[in-house]
C-alpha cells in the first residue's frame, strides 16, 4: 500500500533544561495537502521546525519521509530530503537580482562559468506553472514585499523541494496580496507539493488549510479537519479557554484635541526623500485613532517625527496646545507623551539591562530613583519595578533582576507597556503594539489601549494588522506613500474598502494637479 | 542542576576561570615558541619570566624590584581603565595609546620646559589627552567616523607632536628628555613614605594608591550612579538611549573625554616618577596603551579585576628581561610577553567556550532525565 504521508514526525520530545519544549508531538503531513500548524508563541512550533531541519536532535520520536525512517542531523540533510522553508523574515540578498537570489548556493556552472540563461528559463517556467509573477532581473531592494516572498517560494521550487514550509507568511502582506498568496498555495498543493503553514491567524487557516495541528505549551492538542471545525473551536484548542475576538468598548464622545498635526513633512533616513508628505490630523482625548497602511508607507517616519526621534522638515506638532515641533525627546516625554515603539529590541529596551533597569528607563532621573548626589536609589528602583511586574503580570525567570534579553517577546512587550502606561500619559503613541504576539497577549494589550481611552487619554495606534485596525480604533486614517488618503469609520467600513485605500487605489484627498 | 554547575554558571566565577585559563594558555604558547627557537633553555627561560623579581634571594632586593614592577603597573592600570570605561559605553578607544603619548608629552614639557609642580603637570597631561579623546568623540557623534579609525590616525599625530615638542627639552647628547630629578624636583610625584616600604625605591609614589583608588571610583561611577546608568544604556543600545531622551551624542563625546583623561593621567603617573625618560626619536607609540587593552580584557572588563590583570601583565613583561640573552636574541623577552598578553585577550572567547560546554552537558543530562 502506498504511503499517504510526505513527512511524519512521530512522538517528538525535545527537552531543554527546565522546560519540555516538545512533549510527544505528532505531525503528519499528507502528500499534496495544506497543513496548518497553529499555536501561541512559546507553544513549541519553532522547536518542532528546528527538529525537522536538524538544528536540534529530539530526545524521543522519529521522523519518516514517505514512510521510511530518516535521520536529519543538520539543515543540509533536510535540504537533501526536499524540505524547504520561507522564513518570516526573508533571507534575500538585497543588492542581488531575483535570479541571483534564487540560484544562490545551487548555481548552474559549466567549466567554472555561471549558466544564468538556463537558470532563467527554468525560473520562468516555474513562475508560469505556479502563477508566481516575478521579474528575474529586478533587484530585491526595488521590488515589493509580495514579490520578494514569491522569490522565496521560487527558491524552494528551483531546488525541487517537495515539502514547503511557510512561517507566518502573511504578516507583511496587504489583504489583496494575502489573497494572491492563498491562491498560490492552492496551486502548489494542486501540483502535488505538500505545504506546512505556520500561523496564528485563524481566518487564514480556515480559508486555505485542509487540516490543522494545534500545539499548546509544548503539548500536542490535536489535529482537525478544517472543514469540520470553527474558528472559536480552533482558538479554544490553541489558548485553552474562550477568547473574546471582539474588542469591548463603550461609545464615548471625544474631548479636547490633545495632538494636532499640521502639514507635517518628514524625510526618510534612508533615501532623504520625503517619507511623510504634508500630513495633517488630530487626536482628541478619549479616542483611539489608528494609522493604517501597508508597512513602509511613511508610518515609521511619521512616528519618528511626532516623538522627536528624527527632525521634521516642515509643519507643526502641537500637544496640549503647546508647540513641540522642535522639542527634545525628554521634553515630550515629561510633558505627557508615551511611546510604545515599533521595534522593541531597537528602541524599546536595553536588552542587556535587567528588567528593573528597563522599567525606569523613562524616569530614572526623577528624585524617586536618583539622589541629589547622582547615585541611583536601588531599593526604590526594585520596589517600583516589582510593583509594575505585579500590576501588569510581567513574567520572567528571576523577577526584577532578569536580563531583558532572556524574556519572551510577549513579556518584553508587557514590560514596555507597563513602563509607558504607568506614566499616565495624555498621549499614547503605540506602534504595532501586538506585533508577533499571541492571541492571549493581543487581547490583553487591546484591553489596555481601550482602558487608556476610557480614562480620557488620547491614543494614536499605528497598525498593519487588519483585524486590529477594524476592531480597536474609533477612527481610521489610511496612509499611502506618505500621505493620508482616507479617513474611515471602523463601524461603517470593511476590509475590502480598507484594502483599496491601503493599496492606493482609492484616495479621498488626492491633491489637485498643479496648474 | 547540581551545585557544582550552578557555581560554574556564576558570571564572576566564569570570568575568573577564563582569565586563568587564558594565562595558562598564554604561558604554554610562549613555552612552545621558546622550544622552537632553542629547546635547551626553554624551561629555565619560562621560569625566569614567571619568577621576575622573586629570583632575588634577598627579600629586601626582591621588594625593591617588586617596586619597579608596580611603578609600571600604575600607568598600565590607568590605560586599561581607559579602555574598559569606553568599552562599557560601546566604544573601542584604541586611541588610548596616542592619548597616553600626548599625556606624556604635556607632563614632561610642563615639568622640564615650564618648570611647573607635579599636580599642574598631571592636570595638563589629563586635559591634553582628554581633548584628543574629544576629537574622536566629536567625529564619532557628528560625522559618523568610527572611533577606531580616528583613534589610530590620532595615535600617529600625537606621537610626532610629542616627539617634536619634547625635542626642545631633550639632553643635548642623547635622544632622551632631561632627567626630571636634575631639572625640577617639584615635578616629581610625592612619595608619601612609600619609597621606604619598598626598600628605598624612589620611583614608588602616590601614583600606585591613586591608580587603585581611581579603579574603585570608575567602578562606582559605572555601577552606582545615574551617570553610569546613562552611559551604559548608551553603550548597550544607542537607539534605546535616544528613545528615552538621553543625550546619546554628548554621552559618546563625554565618554571618550573621560577615557582620554584616564590615559593621560596614566602617562603623568609614570613619567613624573623619573623612572624613564622619553626617547624623542621613537617611531611608534609606547606599547602601554595597547597592553591596556589586554589588561582590560584579562581583568574581565571589571575595574577591580583590571588591578590584578595589570599587575600580572607587567610582571610578565618585567620578567621577560631576565631571559638568558646568550641563548636567545634580545627581542625574545618582548616576543614572549606579547604572546602571553595576546592570548590573555581571549577571555571573552573562553567564557563563551565554558558556557557552550555547560549547555552541551545540560542538554545531555536533560535527555537522560
Amino acid at each position: 500500500m502506498e504511503n499517504q504521508y510526505a513527512i511524519e514526525m512521530l512522538g517528538i520530545t525535545k527537552i531543554f533544561p527546565g522546560i519540555i519544549a516538545n512533549d510527544d508531538i505528532t505531525l503528519q503531513l499528507k502528500k499534496g495537502e495544506i497543513h496548518a500548524l497553529l499555536g501561541e508563541n512559546g507553544a513549541g512550533k519553532s522547536t518542532l521546525m528546528s527538529v525537522l531541519f536538524g538544528l536540534y536532535q529530539p530526545e524521543k520520536g522519529i521522523i519518516k519521509k514517505d514512510g521510511r525512517q530518516v535521520k536529519i542531523q543538520n539543515p543540509n540533510d533536510a535540504n537533501d530530503l526536499g524540505i524547504g522553508m520561507v522564513h518570516q523574515h526573508f533571507k534575500l540578498v538585497e543588492c542581488f537580482s531575483v535570479l541571483d537570489n534564487i540560484i544562490l548556493g545551487v548555481e548552474p556552472v559549466k567549466n567554472g562559468f555561471l549558466q544564468k540563461k538556463e537558470a532563467k528559463e527554468k525560473i520562468l517556467a516555474l513562475s508560469e506553472k505556479y502563477g508566481l509573477k516575478v521579474d528575474p532581473d529586478a533587484l530585491i531592494e526595488d521590488i515589493t514585499v509580495g514579490m520578494q516572498q514569491r522569490t522565496e517560494i521560487l527558491k524552494m521550487l528551483y531546488r525541487d523541494n517537495e515539502i514547503l514550509i511557510f512561517d507566518e507568511p502573511t504578516a507583511v502582506l496587504t489583504p489583496q496580496e494575502i489573497e494572491e498568496l492563498m491562491q498560490i498555495m492552492r496551486n502548489l498543493s494542486a501540483e502535488g507539493k505538500s505545504i506546512l503553514f505556520i500561523s496564528h491567524k485563524l481566518n487564514e487557516i480556515m480559508a486555505v488549510a485542509d487540516r490543522c495541528t494545534v500545539l499548546r505549551k509544548g503539548k500536542y492538542i490535536g489535529t482537525v479537519n478544517v472543514a469540520d471545525t470553527t474558528m472559536p473551536e480552533l482558538s479554544r484548542m490553541m489558548v485553552g479557554r474562550d477568547v473574546e475576538f471582539a474588542v469591548k468598548k463603550e461609545d464615548r464622545t471625544p474631548g479636547d484635541v490633545i495632538l494636532d498635526v499640521k502639514g507635517l513633512t518628514v524625510a526618510s533616513k534612508l533615501h532623504k526623500n520625503n517619507a511623510v508628505k504634508d500630513v495633517s490630523f488630530n487626536v482628541r482625548s478619549g479616542e483611539i485613532v489608528c494609522i493604517a497602511g501597508i508597512d513602509g508607507n511613511g508610518q515609521t517616519e511619521l512616528v519618528y517625527g511626532l516623538t522627536g526621534l528624527e527632525p521634521v522638515k516642515a509643519g507643526t506638532v502641537i500637544m496640549k496646545g503647546k508647540d513641540i515641533t522642535h522639542a527634545s525627546i525628554r521634553e515630550r516625554s515629561v510633558n505627557g507623551m508615551s511611546h510604545i515603539p515599533e521595534d522593541r529590541h531597537k528602541h524599546g529596551l536595553v536588552l542587556d539591562y535587567s528588567l528593573e533597569d528597563n522599567m525606569i528607563l523613562q524616569r530614572y532621573f526623577e528624585p524617586e530613583f536618583t539622589s541629589k548626589a547622582g547615585t541611583l536609589k536601588r531599593a526604590n528602583i526594585r520596589s517600583y519595578a516589582e510593583k509594575l511586574i505585579d500590576q501588569y503580570d510581567v513574567r520572567s525567570g528571576q523577577g526584577a533582576i532578569t536580563k531583558a534579553r532572556s524574556m519572551s517577546g510577549g513579556n518584553q512587550q508587557k514590560a514596555i507597556i507597563a513602563r509607558e502606561l504607568d506614566k499616565a500619559p495624555d498621549l499614547l503613541i503605540a506602534v504595532q503594539p501586538t506585533r508577533g504576539l499571541d492571541v492571549g497577549a493581543i487581547e490583553y494589550i487591546h484591553k489596555q489601549l481601550v482602558a487608556q481611552r476610557d480614562a480620557g487619554h488620547a491614543v494614536l495606534l499605528v497598525s498593519l494588522e487588519l483585524e486590529e485596525v477594524m476592531t480597536v480604533p474609533d477612527r481610521i486614517l489610511v496612509m499611502y506613500e506618505g500621505e493620508i488618503v482616507g479617513e474611515l469609520d471602523p463601524k461603517k467600513t470593511n476590509a475590502e474598502e480598507l484594502g483599496l485605500y491601503m493599496s492606493g487605489a482609492k484616495n479621498d484627498f488626492r491633491k489637485e494637479a498643479a496648474v | 542542576m547540581n551545585k557544582k554547575e550552578s557555581f560554574l554558571r556564576k558570571p564572576a566565577v566564569q570570568t575568573l576561570l577564563s582569565s586563568l585559563i587564558c594565562i595558562v594558555l598564554g604561558l604554554f604558547a610562549g613555552f612552545i615558541v621558546l622550544l622552537f627557537i632553542d629547546a635547551r633553555g626553554a624551561a629555565s627561560a619560562m621560569v625566569d619570566i614567571i619568577r621576575n623579581f622573586f629570583r632575588y634571594p634577598s627579600a629586601a632586593v626582591a621588594l625593591k624590584y617588586f617596586g619597579n614592577t608596580i611603578v609600571k603597573t600604575a600607568p598600565l592600570l590607568m590605560c586599561s581603565l581607559s579602555i574598559l570605561f569606553a568599552y562599557k559605553v560601546g566604544l573601542f578607544n584604541i586611541g588610548v595609546a596616542g592619548q597616553y603619548a600626548m599625556g606624556a608629552g604635556l607632563a614632561l614639557y610642563a615639568a622640564l620646559g615650564w618648570q611647573l609642580p607635579w599636580y599642574v603637570c598631571a592636570l595638563l597631561a589629563c586635559v591634553s589627552a582628554a581633548l584628543l579623546g574629544a576629537i574622536s568623540g566629536f567625529l564619532k557623534s557628528y560625522c559618523n567616523v568610527n572611533e577606531v579609525i580616528s583613534g589610530i590616525m590620532l595615535n600617529w599625530l600625537s606621537l610626532y607632536t610629542t616627539n617634536m615638542v619634547l625635542t626642545k627639552v631633550k639632553e643635548t647628547t642623547s635622544p632622551y628628555t632631561k632627567n626630571i630629578v636634575n631639572v625640577n624636583h617639584s615635578a616629581l610625584l610625592p612619595n608619601i613614605g612609600l619609597n621606604k616600604v619598598f626598600n628605598n625605591n624612589q620611583y614608588v609614589t602616590i601614583a600606585i594608591p591613586l591608580a587603585i583608588l581611581l579603579s574603585v571610583l570608575v567602578w562606582f561611577i559605572l555601577e552606582k550612579t545615574k551617570f553610569g546608568y546613562e552611559l551604559k544604556a548608551t553603550g548597550y543600545n544607542k537607539n534605546a538611549a535616544k528613545y528615552c531622551g538621553m543625550k546619546e551624542k554628548s554621552n559618546t563625546i563625554l565618554t571618550l573625554i573621560i577615557s582620554g583623561a584616564l590615559a593621560g593621567l596614566g602617562a603623568a603617573m609614570f613619567y613624573l616618577t623619573g623612572y624613564e625618560q622619553w626617547q624623542c626619536t621613537q617611531s611608534s607609540v609606547p606599547g602601554m596603551g595597547f597592553n591596556g587593552i589586554a589588561a582590560a580584557f584579562l581583568g574581565g572588563l571589571h575595574p577591580v579585576g583590571a588591578i590584578f590583570s595589570s599587575l600580572f601583565i607587567q610582571h610578565i613583561t618585567e620578567g621577560g628581561a631576565y631571559v638568558d640573552k646568550t641563548m636567545y636574541c634580545s627581542q625574545i623577552s618582548d616576543l614572549i610577553s606579547s604572546i602571553i598578553i595576546y592570548l590573555c585577550g581571549f577571555v571573552l572567547f573562553m567564557k563563551l567556550f565554558i558556557n557552550k560546554r555547560l549547555n552541551a552537558h545540560d542538554e545531555k543530562k536533560g535527555g537522560k532525565s
